[in-house]
């Protein structure tokens, strides 16, 4: 008997709006806790739009307006008292170009430990063990173990964005959302990360758009086709792509659109 | 992964952060507020102090009995004489010469050379422009003391500052408008015609006519160059000067009446100095509202 399913984010009837136009209709959607869900689509259908309101970045900008209740780990994250640092500390975010911040690699890593930890609680032995643990995580402690020092934005790019991943696993996330992590990285790359979110995988539960329908097929548990703000279906990746239940999701995986 | 699910409830450490946090926000708005306070108590200063002495005539009428009563007439056209001709040498030369920095110029020693010329000359304190063009407007090239000579002063310090906020212009439109035009086939010049100056003619625009306010204020330069300590002017002529006579100014009239005339009653120098901040508010206006203007049209 298989233990039963937990779900880390859950939307019911998410709508959202950018002035009038309408992103998000009636989202309503469960993603599995502890695996990789991507959410694939044509440009334009809301798929980013639904991964940054799991960590409540669109409100940002003053004219967007949602409406309908999201739920990450049985909390309604619009409750009033939800403070958006604690939420944004536990929803970290992988942006499509690495974003390390022009200091040194160590710092970077240690970045959100410094915002979020009483001063006195970082002793040199704390934060050196973090940058360990959460370098050797991603993978890139023994390439960078002698280079902490050095410029975080002089590294490779596929070495940045696992430097950006590293940067969120001090602070403990619950959930990653990675918006397009690989489409500025090349073959090898695209790799690298997705090896990197297998590994991660079981720790944290993964969300990841992409444009990508292979690297979707090769690198997710879970698949969301969405199309022109609506979510068509979820299903496990392989049933997705060798049994599509609706018409146009169909039509999409055979590329006869998008 | 974390213990228990948090929640995402605030921990006392984030509400020390928030409050801390809004702290920061009403420091800073507080800074900024205190930006406003010294102009309007300045300007209310002043025009409590002029209220007695300012009326059409005071601006109209020529000073009499010796700068003690009248008006400031003559100051007034020969400040607008000496802004509008300076500008009229600065702005083309400085906007031009942007261009070529913005546009043309490739990275090499030479360039750098003139942009450090242009960022150096943009320090060099105004009384040194004023010996500066003593020396070569006013001697060596031979004008002599005359509104042409304090206007060339004048359009020499205002230039680097022209140049400087021109190419900022130039540089905020985007890369990609100028790729869309080469990739048809335009030349730079046409690029530039078509695409690179209307899109950035409100912020050059700007930018020159707040040197107008800089011009019109500045008593140094023009003081070793042209400006004069009384000249009689008939109320309200408006061709009273020569390019190569000298004229009289509203800052060195300013100057004048305040400290190197005794008996002068006191709101006159306090009305003069009022007459003197509204041209340049009125043209700092002016530059606020072409620029509005300008941007309500410009859709990216």
């Amino acid at each position: 008997m298989s233990a039963p399913v937990k779900y880390s984010i859950q939307t019911r009837d998410l709508n959202l709006w950018y002035g009038d136009f309408q992103a998000l209709k009636n989202v309503t959607v469960d993603i599995r806790h502890g695996l990789i869900t991507s959410l694939i689509g044509p440009s334009g259908c809301g798929k980013t739009t639904l991964l940054r309101c799991f960590n409540r970045v669109n409100e940002r900008y003053g004219y967007v307006t949602t409406k309908g209740e999201i739920r990450l780990l049985g909390k309604n994250i619009y409750d009033p008292d939800v403070s958006l640092i604690e939420l944004r500390r536990a929803v970290g975010m992988v942006f499509q170009r690495p974003n390390p911040l022009p200091i040194s690699v160590y710092e970077n890593v240690v970045f959100g430990l410094r915002i979020h930890t009483p001063r006195r609680q970082l002793g040199r032995g704390v934060l050196d063990a973090a940058v360990e643990k959460a370098l050797t995580e991603v993978g890139l402690w023994t390439d960078l173990k002698d280079r902490l020092k050095q410029r975080a934005t002089e590294l490779q790019l596929e070495q940045q964005q696992k430097l950006c991943i590293a940067r969120l696993l001090p602070l403990k996330p619950d959930i990653i959302l990675m918006d397009e992590p690989c489409s500025a990285l090349d073959v090898e790359g695209t790799r690298a990360i997705e090896e990197l979110m297998f590994e991660l995988k079981g720790r944290y539960t993964i969300v990841i758009v992409t444009h990508n329908m292979a690297q979707a097929r090769r690198a997710s548990d879970e698949c969301i086709f969405m199309l022109l703000g609506e979510l068509i279906e979820r299903r496990r990746t392989e049933d997705l792509f060798l049994n599509p239940g609706d018409s146009r999701t169909a039509e999409y995986i055979e590329g006869r659109y998008g | 992964m974390t213990d228990g699910p948090t929640n995402f409830i605030e921990t006392p450490f984030v509400r020390r952060k928030r409050r801390a946090e809004s702290l920061a926000k009403w420091v800073f708005l507080a800074m900024s507020f205190a930006m406003v306070v010294p102009l309007l108590l300045i300007l209310g200063f002043l025009v409590a102090r002029a209220w007695p002495a300012l009326s059409l005539d005071f601006l109209l009428d020529p000073p009499v009995r010796g700068m003690r009563a009248g008006g400031i007439w003559p100051a007034l056209l020969g400040t607008i004489y000496l802004v509008v001709i300076s500008l009229a040498v600065a702005a083309p030369i400085g906007i031009l010469a942007a261009v070529y920095l913005n546009e043309y110029a490739r990275d090499n020693w030479f360039n750098r050379l003139i942009n450090l010329a242009v960022i150096n000359l943009a320090g060099v304190p105004s009384i040194v422009h004023a010996l500066f063009g003593l020396g070569a407007f006013v001697l060596a090239a031979g004008i002599g003391k005359s509104i042409l000579a304090a206007s060339l002063t004048l359009a020499v310090m205002t230039l680097p500052v022209i140049i400087a906020s021109t190419r900022e212009a130039l540089a905020s439109v985007p890369r990609s408008f100028r790729e869309a035009c080469w990739n048809v086939g335009a030349t730079r010049w046409q690029t530039i015609r078509a695409v690179v100056l209307p899109n950035s003619i409100s912020g050059i625009l700007t930018g020159v006519i707040l040197q107008v306010s800089r011009a019109a204020g500045e008593t140094a330069p023009i003081m070793f160059t042209g400006a004069l300590f009384f000249k009689a002017v008939d109320r309200g002529d408006l061709f009273a000067y020569g390019l190569l006579e000298q004229c009289m100014a509203l800052s060195m009239h300013l100057y004048v009446i305040a400290t190197q005339v005794p008996g002068v009653p006191e709101a006159v120098p306090y009305a003069t100095a009022v007459v003197l901040l509204g041209a340049v508010l009125l043209v700092n206006a002016t530059a606020i509202a072409v620029r509005v203007y300008m941007r309500s049209r410009k859709k990216w």
